[in-house]
């Protein structure tokens, strides 16, 4: 074990009893989930996270339904069990219910349940921000699946290629797709923003970066990534659904457009997503092997440098998707040799785990079962993998059933089998029972057999000529037999799915609680009681080892004595502790938010301009739009940034945290770099539009430039960098407590970011720019348009600072919320500076 | 491996439309590198597979810390990226020669799709282009390069048997090039998922000697058939009746509708409805009668109201034009 100069110990005595008692009891009070009604206000990790698995289990089992249709329908040649309308409904919506309500949100939920355990947290920063992502999930989700029930269903694939999409499906199934999806999206952004600054600030103290358990390394870099891979297509759904309401031609030949801009955005979101799919997944592994392997994992460093490594590759291969648009040889052979490159850090990563077990002692089990035939099954896809990335080849797999085959051994074996090694290795923690050891070794034979039996064939089936997304197929081509193997696997599949289902929902009351800690774990997730305290950690532990339950002697009796960190509640409040990123100093004991229906609300009134506007009712959801902004208003308001009664917490151990940080030191900040770099990868995803089309163009922007001129966007642009400069200034004004300046200076700097917006407009509007004619005008268009309401949120936000100040609520020392708001405007400034180069400056030099 | 892999090959991968039972250069040396492949990762998932069983299997302790790194450096890193330098060295080595365009004069096809059905255009030796569609016929040994575009959606050329598959794209020109090796009757497909009937827009290829190419070719370059037996020329006169010129042309009639098919030759035809119905007697006037059972989504509106003697006569009208 390694423990640095001067990390405290433990108390060297126990607590009295009584004193053990009522820190409990307080503890108990703060961390109760509400009665009632009001259970479905609660934030606490523990419950959003598990609403959130089951929620996405429960799409995931109607997503295996529709699966159950095609295969039915594909089972004989010719069959007539479904229309082909109806069946392209349902391999679309099978898909992006897959990909989207149950792939992405199952690696959030887990890390949702487990991180703060994993770290030994009470809770992760912003639990309000979870229960929001989980309402989002849950409506945006229910609509997307009830629409098949009305025939209205989206049923252009799940990579919903234009001009299919943007033109050739007049009913609402497309916008249904853009709108809801990009609404979960956004949703699952907000996830992943807590999972970062949990990981970066929530662990507990001595827990160094070289110490993070496996799994939260993965969720950081799988979170990072959806942080740069949702954007693309945000940004991509919005041309979309704007060409659809308003026939800005982004997407149409006839009006300048590429519908190839969608499929490169598509796909640099699709490619990534395979990835932030697969490693939160692997993860799980690296937590159970070295668990039944009976040691630490071999070659720790080497896994996180093959996860971040993956992460960074994941970017530059999603041309391995377009092989077959008729790129240039260059082209296709540089990103062939980029999609090979990505098997090496996927193999460093299985044969550590390989190496792990070597140099350890197996022991049997249900999660080490699921974790092998994972590893198998993985295997296998990843070897078609390096198949279909050699361009030649995929020139005829692409688009066959080879690639149904290839993917579904890549997602089901590196994604569901892990999962369920998860399921049975994690249960205990959820309800304090195991599952079954007998129906879960019958479950992972009965699924192992029905997933080969069913996706096996369909590699040769496809190399036979079988293209995907067909509702049916001739007699007589030599792939009537597969196909019929492969829908009899497919009902083995789902007999498997069905024993785990029973295991999980059978009624177990009279088993016995799972003995604590029951496969012998050394992280710190284990330290939970049977069954759990909503509390999360009796006391946060002091961190020297990779497994400490395994190596830091008497752990468990110190955490649940209260020998350790913050043993109690002195308020009776929530209450977790803050650490430095790298290093985990303890810096701050952060005040958490309690139970609320405020998430409920935002959630529903941001669902509401999604669901109106698919309806294109653009007057309610500008109106719900409205409503979202005075419920998060109310949110921010009451919610956050809370000056404490006192200034600082002893949290035992001679310690003492202050209550309050600001700057970069406070998490609202980490927050909102982290979202802002988010909205700025959705921004730069637009000028890559730009830019695009100037690419595939001779004269863009056409000669002679027919706008927005020079001097509108120039003036837009000293105006809102004049606003930009006065927050920053007002931020040092309020901290010197000169409050004149502050309040002038906020104003007049709403005032000129008001006038930089109205400017900015200007420009397109006077020069009569009209976007339904041509891609250049839409895009000067779009580029200003966002570039006002950023303006227009960072005057919203400049208010808030001053209403703040007025209301007592912050002062000099307690400035977080102006220090937030400035570093939003430093976001927007750069957003301003680029776009008006991009959309003045650019036409010059051209 | 590779000889057992053949013999089954025999069996199991025949087919008119199989990739692993080529007819083309393009396909032969892409079937070589698949089962070069597929060959390679049986055996590194044996010897992953055996690896791992050998981990937990083993009757010794512990494997030191020094092995366990030289074990997975070795294993996860150097083994890989030297297993893909050289596939990557023999695979992308094949793609000058897949995406060369064909030589000056070779033989050139333009084809575009549409919802869901393909416009075949030949470029005649004397100069002039041929419309035809559905069905594709190329001389053997010889290159032939398509020229590919869609106005509506994008959809995708394959001829499995041929060779790999290339996008058409509304707004871009793509091109593919094909080398037949032998002769025979092949089927492509639409690879892009397109819409409503994508499942049934295929053609039919026909790879021909060069003589008999060359007179097909001239054969359908020509004008529609003159058909003297009775009951085609009541069909004609159905045929224009019912306004079925609006949409299709017929060259040396007035039909001249450019919305359908080409039908100057139709009953020369392998098959009726982009590769959906054989070209058998009676299928015309099942295609007729029911297009939207046929072929759902389909554009063509069907004619279930037309009296029987009226659809016969159709039927042999349009069988006559060979």
């Amino acid at each position: 074990m390694k423990t640095s100069p001067g990390d405290p110990n433990p108390l060297d005595h126990e607590p009295p009893a009584e004193l053990q008692r009522l820190q409990e009891e307080r503890l108990l009070k703060a961390w109760a989930a509400p009665k009632g009604w009001r259970y479905w206000s609660e934030v606490n990790n523990t419950q959003v996270g598990l609403w959130y698995t089951a929620t996405a289990f429960l799409f995931f089992l109607f997503g295996g339904v529709l699966a159950l249709f095609i295969r039915i329908q594909l089972a004989q040649p010719g069959n007539d069990f479904l229309s082909a309308e109806t069946y392209n409904q349902v391999f679309t919506v099978h898909g992006s219910v897959m990909m989207f309500l149950f792939a992405i949100p199952i690696f959030e939920s887990i890390a949702v349940i487990f991180l703060p355990q994993m770290l030994g947290a009470r809770d992760l920063p912003f639990p309000r921000l979870s229960a929001f992502g989980y309402w989002c999930f849950l409506i945006g989700g229910v609509f997307l699946c009830g629409s098949i029930f009305f025939d209205a269903a989206p049923r252009g694939g799940w990579f919903m290629y234009p001009p299919l999409t943007s033109q050739y499906q007049p009913g609402i199934g497309a916008d249904i797709w853009l709108l809801g999806f990009s609404f979960i999206e956004i949703a699952a952004i907000a996830a992943a923003v807590e999972l970062i600054v949990g990981t970066l600030k929530c662990r507990p103290p001595g827990m160094r970066i070289n110490l993070i358990p496996l799994y939260c390394w993965y969720v950081l870099v799988a979170a990072a990534m959806v942080l740069f891979a949702f954007p693309p297509l945000i940004a991509g759904s919005m041309l979309m659904e704007i060409e659809r309401a308003f026939h800005w031609p982004f997407f149409d030949p006839a009006g300048g457009g590429d519908p190839l801009l969608w499929q490169h955005l598509f796909w640099l979101f699709g490619h990534p997503e395979v990835y932030i799919i697969f490693l939160p997944s692997v993860a799980l592994i690296a937590m159970i092997v070295p668990t039944f392997a009976r040691r630490p994992i071999v070659g720790y460093g080497w896994i996180v440098l093959a996860a971040v490594g993956t992460g960074f590759l994941s970017f530059g291969l999603w041309v391995h998707h377009m092989f077959t648009t008729g790129l240039p040889g260059i082209s296709i052979g540089l990103f062939s040799a980029a999609s090979e490159a990505v098997a090496i850090p996927t193999g460093v990563q299985i044969f550590c785990f390989i190496a792990t077990l070597a140099a350890g002692r197996l022991v049997k089990s249900t999660p080490m079962l699921f974790t092998f035939g994972g590893l198998a099954t993985f295997v296998v896809g990843g070897l078609t993998g390096v198949m279909v990335a050699l361009a030649p080849f995929d020139f005829q797999a692409h688009d066959s059933y080879f690639i149904v085959g290839h993917l579904h051994y890549v997602l089901i074996g590196g994604t569901i089998f892990p999962i369920l090694a998860g399921l049975y290795y994690f249960f205990p923690l959820i309800n304090g029972k195991k599952l079954s050891d007998k129906l879960g070794k019958a479950a992972f034979w009965i699924t192992f057999t029905g997933f080969n039996v069913t996706f096996l064939p369909m590699h040769l089936t496809g190399l036979l000529g079988m293209p995907r997304r067909v509702f049916t197929y001739p007699a007589g081509l030599g792939f009537d037999t597969l196909n019929l193997v492969s829908s009899i696997g497919a009902f083995v599949l789902a007999i498997g799915f069905a024993v785990i289902l029973w295991d999980v929902v059978r009624p177990k009351r009279k088993e016995p609680l799972s003995e604590r800690n029951p496969w012998g774990a050394g992280t710190l997730e284990w330290l939970q009681q049977m069954p759990a305290k909503p509390w999360g950690v009796r006391s946060i532990p002091e961190i020297d080892s990779r497994y400490p339950l395994w190596d830091q002697p008497n752990f468990l009796r110190d955490v649940d004595q209260g020998r350790f960190y913050l043993p109690d509640a002195e308020e009776q409040g929530r209450e977790t502790i803050v650490t430095t990123a790298i290093d985990a100093q303890p810096v701050q004991v952060l005040q958490l938010p309690g139970p609320s229906f405020v998430t409920l609300w935002a959630a529903l009134t941001i669902g509401g301009f999604f669901i109106f506007g698919t309806y294109h009712q653009w007057g309610f959801a500008l109106l719900s739009a409205m409503a979202a902004v005075g419920v998060i208003f109310y949110w921010m308001w009451t919610g956050t940034a809370i000056i404490p009664k006192k200034s600082e917490r002893d949290v035992g151990l001679g310690l003492k945290l202050p209550l309050y940080a600001s700057g970069s030191a406070s998490v609202g900040w980490w927050a909102m770099f982290i979202t802002m770099l988010a909205d700025f990868t959705a921004f730069v995803s637009l000028v890559f539009g730009y830019f695009f089309y100037w690419t595939i163009h001779h004269d863009f922007p056409p000669d002679p430039t027919p706008g927005p001129g020079v001097f509108w966007p120039c003036l837009g642009a000293a105006l809102a960098l004049g606003s930009w400069a006065l927050t920053a200034l007002a931020q040092r004004w309020n901290r010197q407590g000169r409050a004149a300046p502050f309040y002038a200076g906020v104003l007049v700097a709403a005032s000129l970011a008001t006038a930089a917006a109205a400017a900015l407009l200007a420009g397109p509007w006077l020069t009569g720019l009209d976007p339904k004619t041509h891609v250049y005008p839409a895009m000067v268009w779009l580029l200003t348009i966002w570039a006002a309401l950023h303006l227009l949120i960072g005057v919203l936000m400049q208010f808030y600072t001053l209403a703040r100040r007025l209301a007592g609520k912050m002062t000099a020392a307690h400035d977080t919320d102006i220090s937030t708001v400035t570093l939003y405007w430093h976001f927007v400034a750069i957003t301003i500076v680029i776009t008006v180069a991009v959309i003045a400056g650019f036409p010059l030099v051209n | 491996m590779l000889v057992g892999a053949s013999a089954l090959c025999l069996v199991g991968c025949a087919g008119q439309q199989s990739a692993l039972d080529p007819a083309g250069r393009d396909a032969e040396r892409i079937a070589h590198l698949f089962w070069w492949m597929a060959s390679g990762a049986a055996i590194i998932w044996i010897a992953v597979a055996c690896l791992t069983f050998y981990s937990i299997r083993r009757p010794t302790a512990a494997m030191s810390a020094r092995q366990a790194r030289l074990f997975i450096i070795g294993g996860g890193a150097l083994m890989p990226t030297l297993v893909l330098a050289g596939l990557l060295i023999y695979g992308l080595a094949l793609l000058p020669e897949l995406l060369a365009p064909a030589p000056e004069g070779s033989l050139r096809i333009k084809v575009a799709a549409e919802q869901w059905w393909w416009r075949v255009r030949y470029r005649l030796p004397e100069g002039g282009e041929t419309e035809l569609a559905n069905e594709i016929r190329i001389p053997v040994g010889e290159p032939v390069e398509f020229e590919l575009e869609s106005h509506d959606v994008i959809h995708s050329f394959w001829i499995p048997a041929l060779g790999g598959k290339m996008d058409m794209i509304p707004g871009r020109k793509t091109r593919l090039v094909l080398h037949p090796t032998r002769t025979g009757v092949f089927r492509g497909v639409c690879a892009e998922y397109c819409g409503v009937a994508h499942a049934l827009m295929a053609f039919d290829v026909v790879v021909m000697e060069t003589e008999e190419f060359t007179s097909w070719l001239n054969q359908q370059s020509q004008p529609a058939a003159e058909t003297t037996e009775p009951s085609a020329l009541h069909g004609r006169e159905f045929f224009f009746a019912n306004g079925c010129s609006a949409c299709h042309a017929i060259r040396g009639t007035t039909a001249d509708g450019i919305v359908g098919p080409d039908l100057t030759h139709v009953g020369s035809r392998m098959s009726l409805g982009a590769g959906t119905v054989p070209n058998e007697p009676g299928a015309f006037i099942r295609w007729i009668q029911q297009t939207d059972k046929i072929k759902p989504g389909v554009h063509m509106p069907h004619f279930r109201m037309l009296p029987p003697e009226e659809l016969h006569a159709l039927e042999a009208y349009l069988e006559s034009l060979k």
